[in-house]
């Protein structure tokens, strides 16, 4: 599940899961959710996507700044994700086509992610959540 | 925002004394509404800010200051690289040098009357905006570090422009000290084709009328007269500038601990000036501020090829271009003594007074225009600096109307295509790709800009020139 949460300039992206890495893949769909309708997007292309970082909250941002720089300079949007996270070292796939913004329902770029509201945790349900504000 | 905390300076200048880890105070400078209506989080940012090494006289926030990460947007902070002080980049942000740029047309409103659909398609068609969009130049690694280097200079060199609008820019449209070689192959990658395009979110082109003179000297030393029709352009450094923020602020939060700096939140990530990273930085974010103008001076020659086609009696000149997220070398009087400090300006932007040797001719004895802008649906404004601008906050002023309501809520409250067609029927024609887009940049989503203008009047940050109104809006 992924939600967007209020930041006065910005957007906050959220993502919950059953493990960390479900919640960083959902968090990377609240951030397609920024720029776009991520279920218009169709699964055509799959990238691979590799990051470290010292710890888990390091490692949801360089996971958001590889997606947005993997955006920005294949001019394509992603609707699907898969992480695997083993030694703080993400191993992660996204599925998607190049930009129509018709299609797509395009909204804004986001420019990055930022260390605002920064948060991987497991909560007292058990559920991981993956949060930032990214800069639009 | 709770005032309690705050004492009352004077009607417009509020002050967070000195407490805990702060080493300076904090200076919001508003009306007594704009700070009953800030967040909260704006108090707390600017003391963080405070904590910082080496910051000079107080942690400032514009009357348009909001809830920023690390430093609050339209705050304004210097650094003595001689004290230890340090240099943030997220005191200057993703969009590095993000800034207005105005221009002349040389036409009045009427002269338009008829054409305003052709001009606003040619427009839309001519400028790239929105998500993923990429402009008609592609640069090679070569030509990159050129225009990271060179500027609205190297535009002008390569065609864009004429030399004339360099005298209009801030540092002659090319700033010294860019280091190209400090700027990411992932940040050049994401440039490659981005040079000459708007960007999204609140990034705009605007053909506006001038409604209202307010100050008639200065208007006429900028060349502004009622019924003017003028072009802004709102727009940074795109991809690059985003990236060297991204790389910038990794690398600054590793090294804090290193330096022995203690930050309040990750964002606040620094180096101290004069240290390697701190350079590095310097150099990468001078190439962002090059990148920008090298952007806007490619978009203003994209803006002359249609008017060219559609109004050739058009002379686009430009009036201004000021950047409002930078950090610049400044050298200032503090406590008597001249002192060189870098200021971080977030959502803030430069208001030079008169006299000031960085002033175009024209402009030096009025002071240097500040561009404000506004909404879609409300206003921008033209300030000029005034001589008490140096005394409040190094000669700054604030940026634009500042929001009020999340994106979030702004798109749950209002459809795009009702806010195109409330303000078409008003008369402000939209051009944009993304209806949500437009729903999210609703001029409600914004603070009142009159009040936002009329407080950096009142405060003494700069005064009011002139006022426009938007006709014709590309957004992002």
């Amino acid at each position: 599940m992924w939600e967007h949460f209020h930041h006065q300039a910005d957007i906050g992206i959220r993502g919950v899961g059953k493990s960390m890495a479900e919640a960083l893949e959902e968090a990377a769909l609240g951030l397609m959710g920024v720029m776009c309708q991520p279920d218009n997007v169709e699964a055509k292309q799959k990238i691979k996507i590799n990051c470290e970082a010292p710890d888990a909250e390091l490692l949801l941002i360089d996971w958001l700044s590889a997606i947005i720089y993997e955006v920005a300079t294949r001019g394509m949007l992603f609707g699907r994700f898969e992480v695997e996270i083993v030694d703080n070292k993400l191993r992660g796939m996204a599925w998607g086509e190049e930009i129509d913004h018709e299609k797509h329902k395009t909204v804004v770029e986001v420019k990055g992610a930022t260390y605002a509201e920064l948060k991987v945790v497991c909560n007292k349900k058990g559920q991981w959540v993956a949060q930032c504000v990214v800069d639009v | 925002m709770d005032t309690k905390r705050l004492k009352r300076v004077s009607e417009y200048e509020w002050r967070i004394e000195r407490a805990g880890k702060m080493q300076a105070d904090g200076v919001i400078f508003a009306s007594a509404k704009l700070i009953r209506d800030m967040d909260e989080k704006v108090c707390e940012q600017v003391s963080n800010v405070a904590a910082l090494p080496g910051i000079v006289r107080a942690s400032f926030a514009m009357p348009d200051a909001h809830w920023g990460y690390g430093f609050p947007i339209g705050g304004v902070a210097a650094f003595d690289p001689d004290a230890g002080g340090v240099i943030s980049a997220g005191g200057v942000g993703f969009d590095i040098a993000c800034g207005v740029r105005t221009l002349h047309t040389g036409l009045k409103t009427g002269d338009i009357e008829g054409k305003r659909q052709e001009i606003a398609e040619g427009l839309f068609r001519k400028v790239p905006a929105g998500v993923g969009s990429r402009g008609k130049l592609h640069l090679n690694k070569k030509a990159m570090d050129e225009a990271l280097a060179g500027g609205a200079k190297w535009a002008v060199e390569k065609g864009y422009g004429m030399a004339d609008d360099l005298r209009f820019i801030e540092y002659g449209g090319r700033i010294e000290g860019a280091r190209p070689g400090e700027v990411s192959d992932h940040a050049k990658k994401r440039q490659e084709d981005e040079v000459g395009t708007l960007g999204s979110g609140n990034h705009y082109l605007e053909v506006q009328r001038v409604v209202e003179i307010y100050d008639k000297a200065a208007a006429q030393a900028f060349g502004i007269s009622v019924d003017d029709l003028k072009i802004s352009i709102h727009c940074g450094s795109r991809g690059l500038g985003h990236q060297i923020g991204t790389d910038f602020l990794k690398k600054m939060t590793a090294s804090a601990a290193q330096f022995g700096i203690q930050l309040p939140e990750r964002e606040l990530a620094c180096a101290p000036l004069d240290s390697k990273l701190g350079q590095s930085y310097l150099g990468a974010m001078r190439s962002g501020i090059n990148c920008a103008l090298a952007n806007r001076q490619v978009l203003t020659h994209l803006v002359r090829q249609v008017f060219d086609r559609i109004m050739p009696k058009a002379t686009i000149k430009l009036l201004y271009d000021v950047s409002h997220n930078t950090c610049q070398e400044e050298e200032h009087a503090i406590n008597g003594k001249c002192r060189r400090v870098f200021i971080h300006r977030k959502g803030a932007t430069r208001a030079f007074g008169p006299g000031h040797g960085f002033l175009p001719g024209e402009y030096r004895h009025v002071g240097q225009p500040v561009l404000i802008g506004g909404t879609m649906g409300t206003a921008s404004y033209i300030l000029v600096g005034t001589s008490e601008s140096e005394e409040c906050a190094f000669g700054s002023a604030c940026h634009g109307a500042g929001r009020n309501m999340s994106r979030t809520a702004a798109k749950k409250r209002w459809r795009g295509t009702e806010v195109a067609g409330q303000l078409a029927a008003g008369g402000v024609l939209i051009r944009s790709k993304s209806m949500r887009g437009v729903a999210e940049e609703a001029p409600g989503a914004y603070k009142d800009v009159s009040e936002v203008v009329e407080a950096t009047e009142k405060a003494n940050l700069a005064r009011k020139v002139a006022k426009l109104v938007p006709l014709i809006c590309v957004k992002g």
